[in-house]
Formats: C-alpha cells, structure tokens, sequence
C-alpha cells in the first residue's frame, strides 16, 4: 500500500497510470489545466493531443474496439465537454468501455453559470453507464479505478468522472488501493446451469437452428469459443453489424451479416429458423425489420450479460444471463454429452440455405457511368489488406458496403459505429485503434461526407506517426441519403449533394486536404489504377495516406429491407425479390 | 394499464433521484407517485415508486432500474402491502360549516392541525382511496390548498427488504 500526498491532478495521473492505462486522447482547457502540469511528467502515459475534443472520443472507442482495453479521453469543462458527448453516446449504444476525464469549474463556483460551467453529469447521464462528480482530492482515486471497473465489466460502457478544479488542486493522502464501494453493481457473468440445460435440449430438437451472432461476442472475446459450438452443432451463423468478424467470414457455415442491408441468406435464415441461438446480440430494428414478423417460427434462446436485453424486444424461451465467453463454454459442455456427437438433423435446412447462398451471393452490378465501382474499391482493399488489418468506416452507403465486401476472419477487426451511426466516427477511431496496435495495418474507410466532419484529426496522426490509411469513396453526396431519396422521394435530392466530385466545383479536394496536413495524398478514378494505390499505401508507413477514391453516386446498397417492413420483403436488388417457397 | 408498487433500496448519492427520475422519462415510463427518503440504514435511501404500465414493460422497469449503480435492491410490493398517502388539505369554513367538516374529519380519523376563523388545515393519512373519498367529502366546503406526498409502502410481516444487505 502506498502512501504519499498528491494533489487531485497527480493523482488522476497516478490512478491512470496504476489502472494500467497506457495511451489517452484529449485536449486541455481551464479547468482540467492542473491535470495536464503532472501529465507532461508522466514516463508511463502517452498523451496524445487531438483537434477536437470528439476526435478523442472515438479514438478512445478505436482503442478500445481495437484491443479490449479500455480507453480514456480528456476533456476539459463545458464546451470541451460537450464536444465529448457524441462519442460517449456512440460507446454507449455499442458497449465501448471508455473513460471520459473532464474537469469542471471549482465545486463553490457549480451551479452560478461560471465561465465554462456545463452539467456534464447531468447531460450524460442517459448516455453514460455511470458517472462521478469528484469535488475532493481525496475522491480521485477510488473514483477512477471505480470506472475503470465499471466501464471494463459487465456489459462494457462508457462512464464519466468529472472534476472539479480545486479537487486537482487540493492535496490529499493517495491511497492505493482505493477502496472501491459499489454494494449495487454485481454484473453476473456465470449461466444458471438449469438454463444452460434447457438450451442444449431445445437445441438438440430443433430442425432449423441458426445462430445470430452479435457484438456481445467481440466484446467478451468469445471468438474462439463460438468458432466451437458452430462447429459442434452444424448451424448455419449469422454476425450482425457489431459481430462482422466474431467468426471467419471463409466458414462454409457463414451466411453473412443480417439486417437492412444482410445478405439474403442471413435474412432468410433467421426469417424461417425454428430456433435463434441468439448470443451477445438485442435484436436491434436495424436486424429485426417489423420486430413483430421477425422470425415468426423460432424459438429464442437468448444470452446476453445484461438482463435488460433479454425480454426486451423479443420473448425468449430460454433466457440466460451471463458473460458469452462463459455461457458459450458451458453450452459446448453440454452439448457434448447432449448431442453424443450426433449433430441435429439439418438435411432440408441446409437444402433451403443452400439454395439461396447459390442463388443470392453478394454482388453488384457494375455501372458505366466511368466511375469507379465503391464496391469494387472496397473489395479490393480487403484483398489486399488482409484480414489482420483494422478497418474502419463512417456511416452510411460505405460502411456498409465495408461491412459487406471486406472478408472478416477475426474479431477486433471491423470497427463501426453501429447503434448510433455516427458520421465522423472512422478516422479518429482508426487513429485510436493504430495507437493500441501498432503493428497492425489500419484503415479508415469513410465517405466525402464523415470525413469532413473528423478530418481534422490527421494533423494529431502527422504529428503523432501515427500513420493509418484513409480511403475516401468519394461520390460527392450523402449516399445512404441520397439512396434513400432514389427509393422513396421521388429522386428528390434534397441537399445531399456535396460537391466533391471531380465534375464538380471539388470543394474541398480532398487531395490537396491531404497533403496540407503532411500526409501522403492521390486521387484514383480508373479501376487499373485502383491497386497500385492501394499497394502504395500499405508500403507508406512515415506519414498518413488519404486516398480520394472518385465513384459513381447511382451506386446502391444491396440487398436491402425498406425501413417499416418485413425481412420477408428483402430486395436482392432493385426491383428483384427473391424467390422464395419454390423448391427448385 | 395496471399499477404497481415498487420499493425501491438505493445509496445516498448526489443526483440519485435525477437517474431514476431519468431513467423513466427517457424509457417512456410514467410515474404515478413518488416518495423518497432515508431508509433505517445510514448511507441507503428508501424510494417507493407508483407505476402505471403492462406486465411486460414493467419488468423493463425494474431490469433498467437495476442497471443504475446506485441502486441496489427493488421489490415490487404486494397490492395488500402497507401503503400510506400522506395529505394536508385547507378547507374554507365559517361558524355555520365548521361542525359539519369537523364531522367528517372525525370519522376519517384524520386530524385538525391549525384553525383560524375562515379556515382549517386537516391532515390525514390513509391509502389512495380513503383520501380521494375524503377530498370528495370535503369538496363542497371549499378547498382552498392542498398537499400530498407519494405513496409510502411497506411489506407486511417481519420480513424487510434491506435484509441481507450488507453495510
């Protein structure tokens, strides 16, 4: 046990840096000042200055996505912590376990409107898994390592601690370790061994099981385990949006991602199993279509390590609560001596899935209108990148055609904001995850529009070496907006027209953008062209690369489920619905 | 719609009632009634709270509260649970209705707390419906103000929900 007087602000450092924190994102201003004095010293942390306080939001999502470690960002208060608020929403839909420091004005001057005063608690606190007002010194510790816990247990999340300024000025005696006094907070992470019985029987019956996959299973590094009771029990798998990664996209028994914009025989599959082995996933609108007509035959086991998700949405027959890593586990257990090495039989079903996988495979349909296919663009950096490479994406038409046309075969590789949908978030979260994996390739897939709204965050990468890969696919439009507007406005292009392009006025251009903040910038409009540049960006490791991919904006995400309907009306392409009862 | 009474065992923490007032505005829960204070463990607060809502949502509710840090126990009482409205009510009177709401005031049991010549204020306790009757008793003479707290519930028996708590 140490024992030293500190004042508030070493102490945060001192906490930080006891907790294992290795990197931090933020930006000073007044009332988080004390704390950056000690920070400079600091051997064991790495403060990495960002351009807005966002930018360290997501990089701290980035970090954290990439890695399993928690990430922390710093703010300062009011404006600094507002800028702030986006982010921790997004780390609060997708269960991202960050740290969010911000200082705040003296504890005599809360509440009288002071210069720079905002009530971040206040304005967090539906977004956040839980916060802290520290206004004593001697809080500072067991507040931080009290976030750290909650943030990185249970069902991961963002928490806040926000600090006073005399709290970082005061001094006090630095215990560690802090007590940490949470009599409420008891995450069950161990399955009801009754549960997991009742599963593994529903199981063994079922004739067309499927598992839907979801970001529970990155998060509680369950990969491996999963790869097993797939294997185990020979169903087909679906990884939704936050699981694009959780099991190799190569397995014969992959059917790709559900949802709006999932492949038809992911759709399919949930829409006509009997059972959905549901792990780590909450049944997002985005997965279900009408909630009510999703997958109307099936029984739901549902596994999820908070108890709120389970009942929520859809009705589960056999709920279990608890960690995926460990439920998973036990259910292989189970099912081992369930089963006695005889799979269910799933003749007819993998018949029926079959069929669709032969009839309705990804793809697109090449346009002519001599711009680059995004699709094809996309494809490729995959290719070529591999699947140890991080990728990140914005919002809208790319990142959803990054979710469709990269092979993922790990987990912690796919990086998205997928609950809030977030434009801006992939370029600071690729910087964040480049810092936590040095070594890994990192790319920041984003369109013309969320790359102007976090760009500013490759002069923090130039500055920083840290040195990741962004792709623009530049089509010089809100595309998912302007898809939207093909389908169901009319072709009314009510301001989604950036004017990005190259047979427009280009403003900005991006490659210029590019160079003007150190980094190495090309512009590619011609499929041969498409590789080299690719190439040339992988082998560029001394400064960041922006490349402006110039693509068709009559391009369209498919397959698709209108926003209202049923998964049963899946379009496989513009005016084509696929066929379904045939038995062909 | 359906009521429910739940009991809720909380720390006494700085902007506790604003993440549990939050939390059912923002899930679009409604609250009926509301009351809140110290519980006979130092540092734990008692908070019983009236809910209107379907069997499926409430227990949402109580999943959701759950999540909040804060709070560590919630129980949902039984409808023959102990359950208090607390009211104080001022009534116009003069020498002529005076008697008549003294009248009633005896046989509610409630009680008489300050008289002046034009008025009285009345407390009384009591569930939901004994104190709705009486307001309605009342009613005719005049009923120049009125407070009340939130309904205060309690199990019956020997059993208390802050058992097996540890502090």
């Amino acid at each position: 046990m140490t024992k030293e007087v500190l004042t508030g602000a070493e102490a945060i450092v001192r906490s930080l840096e006891l907790l294992g924190v290795t990197d931090v994102f933020g930006l000073p201003g007044g009332a988080i000042l004390p704390t950056y004095d000690p920070l400079m010293d600091s051997k064991k942390l790495r403060h990495i200055l960002v351009r807005h306080e966002q930018g360290a939001g997501h990089a701290a999502e980035g970090y954290a996505s990439a890695s399993g470690k928690v990430g922390v960002c710093i703010a300062t208060s009011g404006p600094g912590a507002t800028n702030l608020v986006t982010a921790i929403a997004d780390a609060y839909m997708d269960s991202v376990p960050i740290i969010a420091i911000t200082g705040q004005v003296g504890s005599h001057l809360i509440g009288t409107d002071a210069f720079q005063e905002a009530d971040i608690v206040g304005i967090t606190m539906p977004i956040t898994k839980h916060s802290f007002l520290v206004t004593k010194p001697e809080e500072v510790p067991a507040a931080l390592a009290a976030a750290y816990l909650i943030a990185s247990t249970g069902r991961p999340g963002p928490v806040l601690v926000d600090v006073t300024k005399d709290a970082q000025q005061n001094k006090a005696e630095f215990i560690w370790p802090p007590k940490i006094d949470l009599p409420g907070y008891k995450p069950v992470t161990k399955p009801h061994g009754k549960q997991i019985q009742a599963a593994a029987a529903l199981i063994k019956n079922a004739k067309k099981p499927i598992l839907y996959v979801g970001g529970g299973v990155i998060r509680s590094g369950a990969s491996k385990e999963l790869l097993k009771l797939a294997e185990l029990i020979g169903a087909p798998v679906t990884t939704t949006l936050m699981a694009r990664g959780a099991f190799p996209d190569s397995h014969p028994q992959h059917l790709g991602m559900p949802g709006m914009h999932g492949t038809v025989p992911a759709v399919m599959g949930l829409q006509r199993s009997d059972l959905l082995i549901t792990l780590g996933a909450r049944f997002d609108d985005r997965v279900t279509g009408i909630a009510k007509s999703f997958a109307p035959e099936a029984k739901v086991i549902h596994v999820d390590i908070d108890p709120a998700e389970i009942g929520k949405i859809r009705y589960a027959d056999v709920p279990i609560v608890g960690d995926a890593k460990e439920v998973i586990t036990e259910l292989i257990a189970e099912l081992t001596t369930t089963l006695k090495g005889k799979q269910p039989d799933m003749e007819e079903w993998w018949k029926f899935l079959n069929g669709l996988l032969e009839r309705y495979p990804l793809g697109y349909t090449p346009h002519e209108d001599g711009k680059l296919d995004p699709q094809y663009v996309i494809k490729r950096i995959g290719e070529l990148s591999g699947p140890e490479a991080i990728y990140a994406a914005g919002v809208g038409q790319h990142q959803m055609w990054s979710a469709q046309f990269v092979n993922y075969e790990r987990p912690n590789s796919w990086l998205n904001s997928g609950g809030a949908g977030t434009m801006g978030y992939a370029v600071p979260a690729a910087m964040g995850a480049k810092v936590a994996q040095p070594e890994r390739l990192v790319w920041a897939i984003d369109g013309d529009g969320c790359f102007q709204m976090t760009n500013q965050e490759l002069a923090t990468c130039t500055i920083n070496n840290i040195p990741i890969k962004v792709a623009i696919i530049n089509n010089s439009s809100l595309g998912m907006v302007r898809q939207w507007q093909t389908l169901f406005y009319d072709k009314r292009y009510s301001h989604t027209d950036l004017n990005t392009g190259t047979d427009t006025v280009m403003v900005p251009d991006f490659v210029k953008l590019g160079e003007a903040y150190g980094c190495l910038s090309i512009r590619v409009e011609k499929e041969e062209d498409v590789d080299a540049a690719i190439k040339l960006a992988i082998e560029t490791n001394d400064r960041p690369v922006v490349i402006d991919f110039i693509v068709g904006r009559d391009a369209m995400v498919w397959p698709m489920v209108a926003a209202g309907l049923s998964n049963d009306q899946v379009q496989y392409a513009k005016d084509a619905a696929p066929v379904w009862d045939g038995e062909e | 719609m359906s009521k429910h009474v739940l009991s809720l065992l909380v720390e006494d923490k700085p902007g506790l009632l604003t993440r549990v007032a939050g939390l059912f505005a923002r899930r679009g829960f409604n609250i009926e009634s509301l009351a809140v204070g110290a519980s006979e463990i130092e540092g734990l607060s008692r908070i019983t709270v009236v809910v209107s809502v379907d069997g499926l949502p409430l227990e949402q509710v109580t999943k959701q509260l759950n999540k909040l840090i804060n709070v560590i126990k919630i129980v949902e009482l039984e409808p023959d649970s102990v359950q208090r409205d607390h009211m104080l009510i001022k009534v116009k009177t003069d020498a002529a209705s005076r008697s008549q709401v003294l009248e009633a005031v005896t046989l509610f049991r409630a009680r008489v707390i300050d008289v002046v010549s034009d008025a009285l204020i009345i407390e009384i306790t009591g569930d939901t419906s004994k104190c709705a009757a009486f307001i309605k008793i009342l009613e005719p003479f005049g009923i120049k103000e009125m407070v009340q707290s939130g309904v205060l519930a309690m199990g019956r028996g020997s059993k208390s929900i802050t058992e097996k708590v540890a502090k």
